[in-house]
């Protein structure tokens, strides 16, 4: 039996279809798996066991009429900022502790539709800000390659328990590298769409110009499952986009001839670790005499990125997350100081300190004389961010690069340092920025850890990217070698 | 561009955050190393630039004016830390 959990949700999918295992027996293993692994990992924030038996019986009951499905019957998990009617959502935070949504995001409901089952909810920066995971206000995660080392951030919980077959897929959200980032540190797959791609309605907003939803995997083609099953335009979210979603796993081609691949110089400067660009290079070498034409690019807005970042993302979080008021839901301190100090006391008690001071960041950018300086100077830097893209797309059809400039760091050594924390973002932000749909691949592996290579595509051209990563982890074949994550083994 | 132990006060004020000096001296190191940061923005030449919102344009989006679903009003106050008569209570507002 776990020899099937470490298998993939296309592969799962055929042994519940052909019978060889039920979606209880399944459900059941998984759970047993998360019981013994999950001291070590500590992925989730909230396991749903009784929710998953009760989804694996209906599933069951679907298959056995005959039903056929991707996701029927498979156990994934979600992270803590998507909403799920009745089952808490937390966003990792003290303020949302005890929150129980009324309603479903709608990817939660779309999946429920397809039959998945749901085994919990997943750790995540909080408010999905931070790097690491460890900025959990329950507890950190652990990277199943080294558990000394972190995760990534902020879907750290997310792209763990796949890695750990905890799951045999989760859903993460990416604001500025935060489903990508840990995919690399973790050695899965990860996919951040095209920005209105996938419904928000219902994903706790952090900074709305750039939040997307995406799917954490083994294979691209499971991403690529995962994307058709939530990507379309949803009418609760305005800026979910009116196209006709293709079917994603059309783009599964092992065959990249003439495909033009660029490499943006600046993506592997900027403090990235020599090995790590030696990996990536490699990769693109490899794709190259396969039939990719491959040229150098350059991005030099890329470098601005970080700053312009750290401008926007704040000041819509300052916004978003005035609605932490102590009234409607949540935590509430200091009623005895009336209406606006328990407000006040309720906010600074009830966030934690990486949250406060994007908080202040944002209120101070937005404030009264400073919006010039710094928010619009942001906007208009982003603007030419995507010029920038814009213009080397019209050279060739994907961009590829390292994912991190590091593979996966320890806990608590960067914790304290305010620039090198966010530094881990700095190739993953400028496709939030832009827009843009960028997936990480498994690379290779430097010290041990995984690297990820990322790809980067124009504006809702996930078919290509999902082809290029496609192409590539066939090339690679390291399936096995992920099988088994060496923090987890003996 | 640093910002003062009187700005983080301020600020602190509008984003309804109580904070002492203590915890608003702490958070200035980790601000002001971004604010150092942000230098770099003001040497490039933006001036004639559009500003950009959002990635793709978004445009207002209308719907029909009609009745969609919505909360029941249990559920909608179920998370509330005090709730009476169908309505959120919160601490009193106007003096007696």
């Amino acid at each position: 039996m776990k020899e099937l959990l470490t298998l993939s949700v296309a592969e799962i999918n055929q042994k519940l279809h052909a019978r060889e295992v039920s979606a209880v027996e399944l459900t059941e293993a998984v759970l047993t798996h998360i019981s013994e692994t999950e001291p070590k990992v500590q992925a989730f924030i909230t396991p749903t066991p009784e929710l998953a038996l009760e989804m694996a019986r209906q599933a069951q009951a679907r298959l056995d009429a005959g039903e056929r499905a991707p996701l029927l019957g498979v156990p994934i998990a979600l992270k803590d900022n998507l909403c799920t009617r009745g089952v808490r959502t937390t966003c990792a935070s003290r303020i949302l502790h005890n929150f129980i949504p009324p309603y479903d995001a709608t990817v939660v409901r779309r999946l429920r539709e397809t039959g998945a089952v749901f085994v919990g909810k997943l750790n995540m920066d909080e408010f999905a800000m931070g790097s690491s995971t460890e900025f959990s206000a329950f507890h950190p995660t652990r990277n199943p390659w080294d558990l000394a080392r972190v995760p990534g951030g902020s879907s750290g919980g997310s792209a763990a328990a796949v890695a750990a077959h905890m799951a045999f897929a989760t859903l993460g959200s990416d604001t500025g590298g935060s489903i990508r980032q840990p995919a690399s540190f973790c050695g899965v797959v990860g996919l951040k769409p095209t920005y209105g791609r996938v419904s928000r309605y219902g994903l706790v907003a952090y900074a709305s110009s750039l939040d997307q939803i995406g799917p954490l995997t083994k294979t691209v083609e499971d991403c690529a499952t995962l994307l058709n099953a939530i990507a379309g335009k949803d009418p609760h979210d305005a800026t979910s986009v009116d196209l006709p979603a293709p079917d994603f796993r059309e783009a599964l081609v092992d065959d990249i001839k003439g495909i033009r691949l660029g490499a943006p110089k600046e993506f592997f400067g900027q403090g990235v670790q020599p090995e790590v660009a030696e990996t990536v290079r490699k990769a693109i070498g490899l794709l190259e005499s396969v039939g990719a034409e491959v040229q150098e690019v350059s991005l030099p807005m890329a470098e601005q990125s970080l700053a312009i970042y750290y401008i926007l993302a704040p000041a819509e979080c300052s916004s978003n997350l005035a609605r932490y008021d102590g009234v409607r839901y949540g935590l509430r301190v200091g009623a005895e100081k009336g209406h606006i100090g328990m407000m006040e006391a309720t906010r600074a008690e009830g966030f934690g300190k990486e949250v406060i001071q994007r908080i202040i960041i944002g209120t101070y950018a937005l404030s009264s004389g400073y919006y010039d300086a710094f928010y619009l100077k942001a906007q208009k830097g982003r603007t030419l961010l995507r010029q920038q893209f814009d213009a080397v797309f019209q050279q060739v059809d994907a961009l590829v690069c390292p994912t991190a400039p590091t593979p996966a760091f320890k806990l608590g050594e960067l914790v304290d340092d305010p620039l090198a924390m966010k530094l881990a973002d700095v190739l993953t932000i400028p496709v939030n920025l832009a827009g843009l749909p960028g997936l990480s691949v498994p690379c290779g592996f430097v010290n041990g850890l995984p690297v990820g290579l990322q790809i980067i595509g124009k504006p809702f051209d996930e078919m290509t990217v999902l082809r290029v990563g496609y192409v590539w982890e066939q090339l690679a074949c390291l399936r096995d070698e992920l099988r088994t994550p060496t923090g987890l083994q003996a | 561009m640093a910002l003062t132990l009187e700005q983080m006060r301020h600020t602190a004020k509008l984003a309804r955050l109580e904070l002492s000096d203590e915890q608003l001296t702490e958070l200035m190191r980790p601000i002001n190393a971004l604010m150092e940061h942000f230098e770099r923005l003001q040497a490039l030449p933006l001036d004639e630039v559009e500003p950009t919102s959002h990635s793709i344009p978004v445009f207002n989006a209308f719907r029909e004016d009609v009745v969609g679903e919505t909360l029941r009003r249990e559920d909608a106050l179920a998370n509330a830390p005090d709730a009476r008569d169908g309505l959120f209570i919160v601490p009193r507002i106007v003096e007696e």
